[in-house]
């Protein structure tokens, strides 16, 4: 005989401020298989849990509604009450009364009615329920982590720290991100690559690190505890055991000399260049070159070869193939990093097109010592040192009309850096910086910016600029001054953007590959904007550093070690226990037509052979490691002979049906 | 057991709705997407329209034709089906083969009486709170001129479970 | 090919040259543009900040018109006209509401609205292709500024035929008729717009600028294709001079002036003439190059 207590929350006011749960509760007694109705303010809190708990105790129940917020809030907490006393936590059903209910309908009746519909459909439901017992999976104790910039960096040393293996998937040739390209980090002005290159080093010889370069993660199959990774290896045309890293390959390469090929690691400055053989930096880990096909004379017309003529040690082979591992791990961290959009798209600014309207990153490159200019700041049109040069911020960063509505975190910090070390290295030059509101929440952020600007120097004009074009040998910047009303021109020699960050390119497509979201801009959605920020909607896949959304390096470094803390306690053993929802053949009504096996994203059902009186038949069989409890299968089987555990044909039946007055 | 009742007066009028008619949404959704994005409609507050009663699935793989007409049994004038947008299902390609059933489906609805523009569907996901909110309040105003469906109501009767 | 044809209220006042010149152009490609019947004012820039929907009522009954009377497209040369008739069939398309109190007002349904054309899309329609095979008299490296002033491209998101930032299609325009545009950043820039009745000195100010940016980067003549923008560049370039101290005398051609002319309209039938900064044939210009400017 069915008991069901029927538990309502009033959650302060959230809940009773709008649904009258007095009348709620009068309903819920009069409801099919309501044995006891109680209310409480929070019933998440310790008193609440008790309230359940003696509730069930001392009337017998066989299961539990509560309404109350999100079950993605709670239900959790609700069934872990329940079982503490006996009751089968898969007989405890939530009516989300709260997020779906009194938070969005205003009107008192409306919502009361609504939220006696919605109690009603889950004590229909929950009397079709039954029992249900966890699973346990074993879990491959390994990590994979996605990116090799300083986030990615810090979690796979963070998960080595506690003994365990990781395997570390870089795309580009070497370690270090975005930070390899900074000049000085805010707000110390520590030389950015002197920071990071202790942890390429660290990284690169960390026995519980294997390092995979000029590496992309193809494919992705499995669960948590349980992954396969597919990495495709391109050709690095260079042997990095015979390599010492002499850099006389570069050095010789003709390409290099011509000046023909622009470097992306100088983030395209015209006044930069690189070889076809290459490292991206002198400090490179590894500090093995690669050869970039594309533009090498060997690969397009095939002639050359230089570099394999001057190799002391014969490490280059223009016969390397592409390779292809799998990999097994429990966890995987992305920490795929962002870029900045390009500014092409502000035709009224004129970067891509006037050579010195140039973006902060590229501005990065002038500033710093292994750049194009070895430091000093001098404008790509005729190397001149400027001596007025103009900040713009938010180009491409809220924006709503570029579908850039986002604020991009850090480039107000960016740019307060930028104009100190242009006034440190151009002292008679003037920096002017038009903002649209100065962000500096980080400690010791805002002193920094008045640093800036009161004793370096730079102007802040509050406006924004409608148009950037040549005027002879200059740059007019037509801008304005909004604190003062007045339009502000300007002549400048040198314009630089502040552009918007937006996730890296491919982070769509490995989103999908994961079976993870991505918002607009392309950063990884997490399971919850406040309270889980570092994970994923996939559980085992773990989010690190600027891939989740801008960030500057130290919220990067913090995210990245608490994800590796989640990996490890994920890790730290040896099995896990996973929620039962997985589907359930009725052999005896299985007509072995497959249906379920193709629709099967998991290829977790396959055919098993059954005696019968006359000899035997195949029907479907479901490997319960690999089911994920999709519940495809029930949904194309035509004889309703497979079912899906907590979201059983009945039970659905019965909700639906309980929705009806 | 399933009520032996006819279903009673509607869900009141939402303020601001016009008067009269007020249909009975039965909305079935994914865990993964559209129900993360419903909670954000509630976590933000965006208000809409109060007719409409979700299930809960975790793929909209899940569901059957038979669910569907389960839901215009039981008091639904129109049935809402809202999963993860294609190439972003949590289960992979779930709501592709829920998808590919519903070209078939359509076509059983219609012979069985019931109009397409009583069966809606759509991909939210879970960062789109105000497109939950959006569609509600659209499919919401499109039921309401297309008014009440009762011809599954008497099968109230004769239905046990599925 | 038959066109309806809207030539608004400034094509048969100030603007006539205008009106002769697209007429004659269009005779020139071969096409028939047959004037709407019973055309009545578009509100211009007036209308719609006055009130919003007399600034959707007005274009909507020439729009309503036009389908009656059978065009599937009509040009509008006037850019105002153009801009307020496209605005117009853009917002009644996705706002059922406003459509329905519109058509209320004007009491004609508009259906399916007609396409307009502004002079740069009615040319494109035709092809650059079909256009560079009708040339008889080439531009000949002229050196021109194509002046595309506000209304052309804004707002992208109703009009969105050009980058509105980095414009390029009446270059291409012509680059067909085998001219040389030059290359000058103000040229989507305002020039005072209707500003030139009521504070004379922004005209003077914003025209100048755009003149003076115009010959800086080597322009022999510009091309406007907007009767607004041509006055004031036109018109107002005497006391721009003054203004400025500085002698311009920058001639200024609509474009289908310069597209008649290329395709062989003798200049008789263009009304060159009625411009007050003179504006002598292109080949002229021409000549004047090889002498060596």
């Amino acid at each position: 005989m069915s008991r069901v207590g029927v538990f309502l929350c009033l959650c302060g006011k959230n809940i009773g401020g709008t649904v009258d749960v007095t009348a709620l509760g009068e309903a819920a007694r009069q409801m099919l298989g309501v044995a006891h109705v109680e209310d409480a303010t929070y019933l998440c809190s310790h008193p609440g849990q008790e309230q359940i708990r003696e509730a069930i105790r001392t009337h017998r129940l066989t299961a539990a509604v509560v309404a109350a917020c999100s079950p993605t809030m709670h239900e959790a907490t609700f069934r872990r009450a329940a079982a503490s006393v006996g009751l089968n936590p898969y007989l405890v059903e939530m009516a989300n009364v709260r997020e779906q209910c009194s938070w969005v309908h205003r009107d008192v009746h409306a919502a009361t009615a609504k939220a006696i519909d919605l109690v009603r459909m889950a004590a229909a439901r929950v009397l079709r329920s039954e029992p249900l017992y966890p699973l346990t999976v074993p879990v491959t104790r390994r990590a994979l982590v996605i990116g090799g910039g300083i986030a990615g960096m810090q979690a796979a040393l963070d998960i080595a720290a506690n003994d365990q293996e990781v395997v570390l998937v870089e795309r580009g040739p070497s370690l270090g991100g975005r930070m390899a390209q900074l000049s000085e980090t805010f707000p110390t002005l520590d030389c950015s690559q002197c920071i990071l290159t202790p942890k390429t080093v660290e990284v690169a010889q960390n026995e519980k690190v294997r390092l995979l370069t000029c590496a992309e993660v193809e494919s992705v199959s499995g669960y948590i505890g349980n992954f396969q990774v597919t990495v495709r290896l391109r050709p690095r045309y260079v042997d990095a055991e015979r390599c010492t890293g002499c850099g006389q390959c570069e050095a010789d390469c003709p390409v290099g000399k011509s000046g023909m090929v622009r470097s992306e690691f100088e983030a395209g400055l015209p006044q930069s260049h690189r070889s076809a053989i290459y490292r991206l930096f002198p400090q490179a880990v590894p500090n093995t070159p690669v050869l970039d096909p594309e533009t090498c004379l060997y690969f397009q017309k095939g002639t050359c070869q230089v570099c394999s003529r001057v190799c002391p040690t014969g490490a280059i082979n223009y016969d390397d193939q592409p390779r292809t591992e799998t990999l097994a791990v429990g966890a995987i961290v992305v920490a795929t990093g962002l870029e900045p959009v390009s500014p092409g798209i502000y035709g009224e600014f004129g970067g891509g097109r006037y050579p010195d309207v140039i973006t902060g990153l590229q501005f990065e490159r002038l500033l710093s010592a292994s750049g194009p200019t070895g430091g000093e700041v001098r404008r790509p049109s005729d190397g001149r040192v400027p001596q007025r040069v103009v900040f713009v911020q938010c180009v491409g960063s809220r924006d709503p009309a570029k579908r850039l509505p986002h604020c991009s975190k850090v480039c107000c910090m960016a740019t307060a850096k930028h104009a100190t070390l242009y006034r440190h290295k151009v002292p008679g030059g003037e920096a002017v910086v038009f903002y649209t509101d100065i962000r500096s929440p980080g400690k010791g952020y805002e002193e920094f910016v008045r640093r800036a600007i009161e004793e370096e120097g730079a102007l802040y004009l509050r406006g924004r600029v409608s148009k950037v074009y040549p005027e002879g040998d200059h740059l007019k910047v037509l801008g304005a001054d909004t604190l003062s009303g007045e339009p502000m021109p300007l002549t400048a020699d040198l314009v630089v953007l502040a552009m918007g960050l937006v996730a890296s390119p491919g982070a769509r497509e490995l989103a999908q590959r994961l079976g993870a979201s991505v918002d607009e801009q392309g950063f990884f959605t997490e399971a919850h904007p406040k309270l889980r920020p570092l994970e994923s909607f996939v559980p085992g896949i773990f989010l690190a550093g600027a891939c989740q959304g801008p960030k500057d390096i130290p919220d990067a470094v913090a995210q990245a070690s608490g994800a590796a803390a989640k990996v490890s306690a994920l890790l730290a053993r040896s099995e896990f226990a996973r929620e039962p929802v997985i589907a359930r053949v009725e052999e005896r009504t299985c007509t072995g037509c497959r249906a379920c096996i193709e629709a099967c994203p998991y290829e977790a059902i396959e055919e098993v052979e059954v005696a019968t009186a006359k000899g035997s038949r195949l029907v479907a069989h479901v490997t319960e490691g690999k089911c994920q409890g999709c519940g495809v299968c029930a949904g194309v089987c035509r004889s309703h002979s497979i079912d899906l555990a907590g979201f059983t044909d009945q039970e659905v039946a019965a909700q639906i049906a309980g929705a009806s007055p | 057991m399933t009520s032996m009742a006819a279903p009673a007066e509607r869900a009141p009028a939402t303020p601001g709705t016009a008067q009269g008619f007020e249909p009975r949404l039965v909305a079935f959704v994914c865990t993964w997407c559209t129900y993360q994005a419903a909670d954000l409609a509630g976590t933000t507050r965006l208000p809409y329209a109060s007719n409409v009663r979700i299930v809960r699935v975790p793929c909209t793989g899940r569901l059957s034709a038979e669910m569907l007409l389960h839901a215009f049994t039981f008091g639904a004038d129109g049935v809402l089906v809202s999963g993860c947008h294609p190439n972003d299902c949590h289960y992979a390609s779930g709501n592709l083969a829920a998808r590919r059933r519903w070209i078939v489906f359509a076509r059983l609805l219609g012979f069985l009486g019931i109009p397409q523009e009583r069966v809606r569907f759509a991909w939210v996901s879970a960062s789109e709170g105000r497109k939950w909110a959006d569609l509600v309040n659209a499919v919401v105003r499109d039921l309401q001129e297309v008014g009440p469906f009762t011809d599954y109501h008497h099968l109230q009767r004769r239905t046990a479970a599925l | 090919m038959r066109t309806g044809y809207y030539p608004g209220c400034s094509l048969q006042g100030s603007a006539a040259e205008f009106d002769i010149s697209v007429r004659a152009m269009a005779e020139g490609l071969g096409d028939e543009l047959v004037e709407v019947a019973d055309w009545s004012c578009c509100g211009a820039t007036a209308a719609h900040a006055l009130s919003r929907d007399l600034g959707l009522a007005l274009p909507a009954r020439n729009l309503a018109l036009a389908r009656q009377q059978g065009f599937a497209e009509v040009l509008a040369p006037c850019a105002a006209c153009s801009n307020r008739l496209q605005v117009t069939a853009s917002t009644l398309a996705e706002d059922a509401r406003t459509r329905d109190r519109i058509e209320d007002i004007v009491e004609m349904p508009l259906g399916q609205t007609p396409r307009v054309w502004n002079l740069v899309q009615y040319l494109q329609a035709h092809g650059l292709d079909a256009l560079r095979e009708r040339v008889s008299r080439p531009l000949a490296g002229l050196r021109l500024a194509c002046y595309y002033g506000c209304l052309l491209l804004r707002p992208e998101k109703r009009l969105g035929f050009d980058d509105p930032e980095q414009p390029a299609s009446m270059e291409a325009v012509l680059q067909a008729l085998g001219a040389e545009p030059v290359e000058w950043p103000l040229r989507n820039e305002c020039c005072g717009g209707g500003f030139t009745i009521s504070k004379p000195e922004a005209v003077l100010r914003l025209a100048g600028a755009l003149l003076q940016d115009a010959c800086a980067h080597g322009a022999q003549a510009l091309v406007a294709a907007c009767p607004m923008c041509h006055a004031n560049l036109d018109m107002r370039q005497r006391a721009i001079e003054r203004a400025l101290r500085r002698r311009l005398r920058a001639p200024v051609y609509y474009l289908s002036e310069v597209v008649a002319w290329a395709l062989g309209v003798p200049a008789s039938r263009l009304a060159l003439g009625k411009h007050l900064v003179r504006t002598p044939e292109p080949d002229a210009l021409v000549a004047a190059t090889a002498g060596g400017t």
